[in-house]
């Protein structure tokens, strides 16, 4: 069995400059949390020239809705949740120094693009396994739009928390070259 | 007349949308065994692995296994002999369904309106097929259904020509056009024949059959395998990031249909199948 890499937010040039597509890691440190909604505002207070209520600097963000949590629980399942929606919303955020996202399926050819130009890495975590993911998260703290319910912007923090490198700072993308490997028929 | 009290209703289905969302089928365990044991790439590999540990989580902390806790889908046959008393069986079904979701922890994913888009905040309405049948039993069927996969499925209307051939190419054309997003591996409903409406509902009820079930009529279970087989080809695998095991199986459910028409539907369903099945 392939080995982890271990990394810690916020990340480096360095480290992203390790991550290839295929690599398994599990990372420590803050993930911050955004759906279709508070990316939306967030590309507003940027298109306005106002701050941003969280600094993106070297961080990673989260394409998560958790579901309720339980008595005794930090938090629900929190799988991800399909980030082709967020294309739209992620250079802007990029240009803030943003330098990670994780969410599952595949990204627009823009946003390969520019994982490349901004030096920034796409992760891939496993869709469906929210009970799993969840119990890697140690503490959860809403940072901003808590009228967004489960779309609010929460500060996670994480320990081990395993995801899969799909598109890295060299153009590689895993969804495109996974399927061209495995493939076994003809035209498509 | 058999009489079932409104009450025992509304428990059984708040049961059932608790049971279906935390626990994974017997048949969906093994199927997520042999995918381990049969898949090739190691992203992969390390997909399903984590699937399966997710599962056995959910299994003993009684948490969802997945965030989307879906749509709420039932297929309810009624025995002519039935009778719900204390109330209606539709309103029964309600607030089970409402109950389980809030009592359960489970996410509350339906808007009232399709275009306004506020959250109901109790996950109903259910989706709700009713069928008369002879007896004095009522069977409930629920599938706690994602929007995920829900949202790469199509129904299309074939001239009678395109005939088994046709079907296939347009399975496949589906599949492969999801790719990673509806969180393969992944269960495939097909439904042919019936009219319009009818096609896409028989394309959901095909998958509340078990894992590694043929159709009865040995033409529509070799045309599963052939399917299932060339669905594998694809090379889309375990969340898509290539690999053998697109899908865990294909079922097909059929009906009679006008001369002139040809529907079928393919309804797509995600690793997290979860459904539940009970007999009041
Ligand atoms: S497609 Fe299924 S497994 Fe994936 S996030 Fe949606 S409900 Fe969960």
């Amino acid at each position: 069995m392939k080995e982890y890499k271990r990394i810690t937010t916020p990340l480096t040039e360095d480290v992203i400059a390790d991550l290839r597509i295929g690599d398994r890691v599990l990372i420590s440190g803050v993930l911050y949390t955004a759906r279709d909604a508070a990316h939306k505002r967030l590309v507003e207070l940027i298109e306005q020239g106002k701050p941003l209520p969280i600094d993106l600097q070297g961080q990673i963000i989260y394409y998560v809705g958790p579901a309720p949590a339980k008595p005794g629980q930090v938090i629900g399942s929190a799988g991800p949740t399909t980030s082709y929606r967020m294309d739209p919303y992620t250079i802007p955020l990029l240009k803030l120094g943003l330098k990670g996202m994780i969410g599952k399926g595949n990204r627009s050819p823009e946003i390969r693009k520019a994982c490349q130009v901004y030096k920034a890495v796409y992760f891939e975590a496993v869709g469906g396994a929210g009970a799993l993911l969840a119990k890697r998260i140690v503490s959860v703290e809403i940072v901003a739009y808590e009228d967004l319910g489960p779309e609010a912007i929460r500060r996670l923090e994480v320990k081990d928390f395993p995801v899969i490198v799909a598109n890295d700072i060299y153009g590689g993308d895993i969804f495109e070259e996974g399927v061209r490997k495995y493939r076994l028929t003809g035209t498509g | 007349m058999r009489e079932i009290p409104y009450e025992t209703v509304v428990e059984t289905v708040k049961q059932m949308c608790m049971e279906a969302n935390y626990e994974m089928g017997p048949d969906m365990y093994a199927a997520l065994r042999t995918a381990l044991e049969r898949e090739e790439s190691p992203q992969g590999k390390a997909v399903l692995e984590q699937i399966i540990e997710n599962a056995e989580i959910a299994k003993t902390e009684r948490v969802p296994i997945c965030q989307d806790t879906g749509v709420a889908v039932f297929f309810v046959e009624v025995g002519e002999d039935v009778k719900i008393v204390g109330g209606s069986l539709k309103d029964a079904i309600y607030e089970g369904v409402r109950k389980g979701y809030q009592e359960g922890y489970l996410r509350k994913s339906m808007v009232q309106d399709p275009l306004r888009r506020v959250n109901t905040g109790d996950n109903t309405p259910p989706i709700i097929h009713f069928d008369l049948v002879p007896g004095d039993k009522l069977r409930l069927l629920f599938a706690a259904k994602g929007g995920g996969s829900e949202n790469m499925s199509v129904a299309r209307l074939f001239a009678p020509a395109a005939g088994k051939e046709g079907i296939k190419k347009f399975v496949l054309e589906v599949v492969e056009k999801a790719g990673g997003n509806p969180c393969p591996p992944i269960v495939i409903g097909v439904g042919i024949g019936g009219n319009f409406e009818m096609s896409a509902i028989l394309a959901k009820k095909a998958l509340f059959r078990p894992i590694g079930s043929r159709h009865p009529d040995p033409f529509y279970a070799q045309m599963e395998e052939e399917i299932l087989e060339e669905v594998n080809k694809l090379g889309i695998g375990p969340m898509g990031m290539g690999g053998r095991v697109t899908a865990f199986d294909v079922h097909i459910e059929v009906m009679p249909c006008h001369i002139a028409s040809l529907p079928v539907a393919v309804n797509i369903q995600c690793h997290a199948n979860r459904h539940v099945e009970r007999e009041l």
